[in-house]
């Protein structure tokens, strides 16, 4: 990922103090079928990766007398066969993709951010208690408060890990993961105390927002409206980082934050807006959470999407776009891993050994990028 | 393969659309049996609270023309509703019983409106007449009983009189446990008390082991729990040296020589029987509750360390729980501020609602709910 931003960050030194223009200059010959080259090889790297842990996958279902075929059959029938399956998978899918921007947009500066779970939970929390400062209102205006609650308030959660490090220079992995923790224990306080309704009598929750005030499913189907936040969260930060000169700075911290000081960046600010956007994503997941499945605010907003998320990010290699396919898929695999239990009598581990395998394999075809000949330059390089 | 099950699909079936063909066959292999679906919080195997529904679900299996589906780990989120649907439609369950409490509401009510023909059982739930469809309904057994029997063992058993309890979350559930079992044990010993610390989780090992250990400190020598998997309080109990009261299910194997007995549900005796009941095509009880007199829980078998004398005295008292309506929370009672809380005269029964909103914790409790 490094190579590649200080790759294109060399014609930017050259082409003076725009640095946006400098990817439209670029119109040397072949350009476009370098381009395809390396699309082709961040595509094809990661799918090899699938295929090999979905061989070594089955060599284990194989080991443990499971017929792998069979296996996978399932894993299909559960997450993608029928109409029914498809649906539970994109509903499973919904929260993963705006926790997964919270790893993957901070990541493009160089940051490894973790807290997604931390961000979701306050987010989860703060549009609850703005949904219901205002419950009387109409629909619209009661799900947008509780949605821009959501959004600021993770978006100071994982802005102010940006700026510990900004400022202080605290490690934003350990920062943004204790911070987690804070949040759960500033989520139990208040649906224990401040927040709760006295009839949640065994689960202790805060009151509920009016059912009016739900969002429901989208038309047809019974995913509800979260996916498509999540979808178009992902392609605006998809533009945001690839197509704007905003996003050009910022892939420039991450190639070199020295480099990108040296030209005049301010590297602060984009470390600052960038975390807040990733807080803003998982606050808004966790708003979505109250919004469209729970009603409520209660220790159901942690139960590890966040930690999914960074998964999902680290698997997308970062892409915001890539982030849907995968989100999907690990949806996916979430969907089918009932049936697996069910019909083969396997642990609910299976599911994790499968991700675990994925994750393994994705992690050591990073190795591979830039060695296979399919995909290297054969003229000019 | 798949293409061979196509085409025999496409024989069989002939006019059928592409989709119903690729349903019919999994619907085919369990159609004349009864399909019964089991959804647990945790692992199966917690030594705990899954476990306890997950041996009801082994009885059930037992039974002749009904077929289990079962899923572990699914979290207390829209997972369950699709967990539920995922057997309903792609497995044709027609019996639910999701075991968690937050489970119910909204996740088994909506699911309960959506499939007016599927029936919905629920561990743990208020059903209420009127508010909730009619083929959901809610179980659970009065276990506070069980722990109120621990108490009377621990009181006679512990040499310091000084009892601690691991509990999860102050929640009416638990403080009823606490309580029954502080009451319990000061009947034979009236200056017993009970230090209890809340954990803040229904499973975290670490914050167990640690709590365990600060009351083993503190010098108390009979502990007990409620938490999701007892297994890290017994065992760190027994490696101690001090004695425990078992919780959910039978721990007697994880600590041979100090258990002394335990508090267990009976889901064998209740999923058996709703089973049965439907199977002869009559209507499970929407709201159904029970104590150790009807079998809904049970005690552990006494461990090594009761004296024969104790043994005795808790019979005694077991033996007047099954066959009359045993009051365990009777005035005078205060709570542990010293505030009155049930006149001398008063009796609450098992079944008053007044006890599912308990938070309080009765005189001889150590410990703040809040």
């Amino acid at each position: 990922m490094a190579e590649q931003s200080l790759a294109a960050a060399e014609p930017a030194a050259e082409a003076g103090p725009a640095p946006g223009a400098a990817s439209r200059t670029d119109s040397r010959p072949g350009a476009f079928g370098e381009k395809l080259r390396r699309v082709g090889e961040a595509a094809a790297v990661p799918l090899l990766a699938l295929f090999a842990s979905l061989v070594a996958f089955g060599l284990f279902m194989l080991a443990l007398g499971f017929d792998p075929i069979e296996v996978y059959e399932l894993i299909w029938r559960g997450a993608f066969g029928s109409y029914f399956s498809w649906q539970n998978t994109l509903v499973r899918a919904a929260p993963l993709i705006l926790a997964a921007l919270c790893t993957a947009l901070p990541a493009r500066l160089g940051l490894i951010v973790i807290g997604n779970e931390g961000a979701l939970v306050v987010g989860g929390v703060a549009a609850a208690a703005a949904g219901l400062a205002v419950d009387t209102a109409p629909q619209l205006v009661v799900d947008l408060v509780m949605a821009a609650a959501g959004m600021i308030v993770g978006g100071v959660w994982i802005g102010a890990v940006g700026a510990l490090r900004h400022f202080r220079g605290i490690n934003e992995t350990i920062s943004s993961l204790l911070l987690a923790y804070i949040a759960i224990a500033l989520m139990n306080h208040l649906v224990e105390g401040p927040m709760r309704d006295p009839a949640s009598l065994n689960k202790p929750s805060s009151y509920a927002i009016p059912d009016a005030a739900m969002i429901g499913p989208m038309p047809g189907t019974n995913v509800h409206w979260g996916l498509a936040f999540g979808v178009i969260f992902a392609i605006l930060s998809y533009v945001l980082i690839e197509r704007t000169t905003f996003g050009f700075a910022a892939r420039m911290v991450g190639g070199n934050e020295r480099a990108a000081r040296m030209a005049g960046l301010n590297v602060g600010r984009l470390i600052l807006v960038v975390c807040f956007l990733a807080g803003a994503a998982a606050g808004l997941a966790g708003m979505v959470e109250v919004a469209a499945v729970t009603g409520r605010a209660n220790a159901s907003l942690a139960i590890g999407y966040g930690y999914t998320g960074i998964l999902v990010a680290f698997l997308a290699r970062h892409n915001p776009l890539a982030v849907i396919p995968v989100a999907i898929l690990l949806g996916g695999i979430g969907a089918s891993g009932g049936l697996l239990q069910r019909r083969l009598g396997l642990p609910d581990a299976t599911v994790l050994v499968m991700q675990g395998i994925i994750f393994v394999m994705l992690l050591a075809s990073e190795g591979v990028v830039g060695r296979l000949n399919l995909f290297q330059r054969t003229g000019d390089g | 393969m798949t293409k061979d099950a196509a085409v025999s699909r496409r024989t069989v079936l002939g006019g059928l659309s592409a989709a119903m063909a690729a349903a019919t066959p999994l619907r085919r292999a369990f159609a004349a049996d009864l399909v019964v679906g089991f959804l647990y919080v945790g692992p199966r195997d917690d030594y705990g609270y899954n476990q306890g529904h997950a041996e009801g679900a082994a009885a059930v299996k037992k039974l002749p023309g009904v077929k289990v589906l079962e899923e572990e780990k699914v979290p207390e989120t829209n997972a369950v509703e699709q967990s539920m649907e995922s057997m309903i439609n792609l497995d044709g369950a027609t019996l639910l019983f999701p075991t968690s409490f937050g489970y119910y509401d909204p996740y088994v009510l909506k699911l309960a409106a959506k499939y007016p023909n599927i029936t919905f059982r629920h561990a743990g739930g208020l059903w209420q007449e009127g508010k909730a469809p009619k083929n959901a309904g809610s179980y659970f057994g009065y276990i506070d009983e069980c722990q109120y029997l621990s108490g009377i063992v621990a009181g006679h058993t512990s040499k310091s009189g000084k009892l601690g309890f691991v509990a999860a979350k102050p929640i009416p559930q638990v403080l009823r446990n606490i309580n029954a079992f502080t009451i319990g044990a000061r009947l034979v010993n009236p200056k017993a008390t009970t230090q209890v610390i809340f954990t803040g989780e229904w499973s975290m090992p670490v914050k167990e082991a640690e709590a365990t250990n600060t009351l083993i400190d503190q010098g108390i020598d009979t502990l007990t729990c409620h938490v999701d998997s007892p297994k890290v309080v017994i065992e760190t109990s027994e490696h101690r040296g001090i004695f425990t009261c078992g919780y959910h299910v039978n721990q007697q194997s994880l600590a041979p020589k100090g258990y002394l007995t335990g508090a267990e549900w009976n889901w064998s005796k209740v999923y058996v029987d709703m089973v049965n009941t439907m199977k002869a095509g009559k209507p499970i009880p929407n709201f159904l509750r029970g104590g150790i007199k009807d079998g809904f829980v049970k005690t552990s078998a006494y461990g090594p360390a009761v004296a024969d004398a104790t043994r005795k005295a808790t019979d005694a008292i077991k033996a007047k729980m099954m066959t009359t309506d045993y009051v365990i929370f009777k005035g005078p009672l205060k709570d542990n501020k010293g505030n009155d809380l049930i006149a001398a005269d008063k009796t609450y029964g098992q079944t008053d609602l007044w006890l599912e909103k308990m938070n309080w914790l009765a005189e001889g409790v150590i410990g703040a709910t809040s």
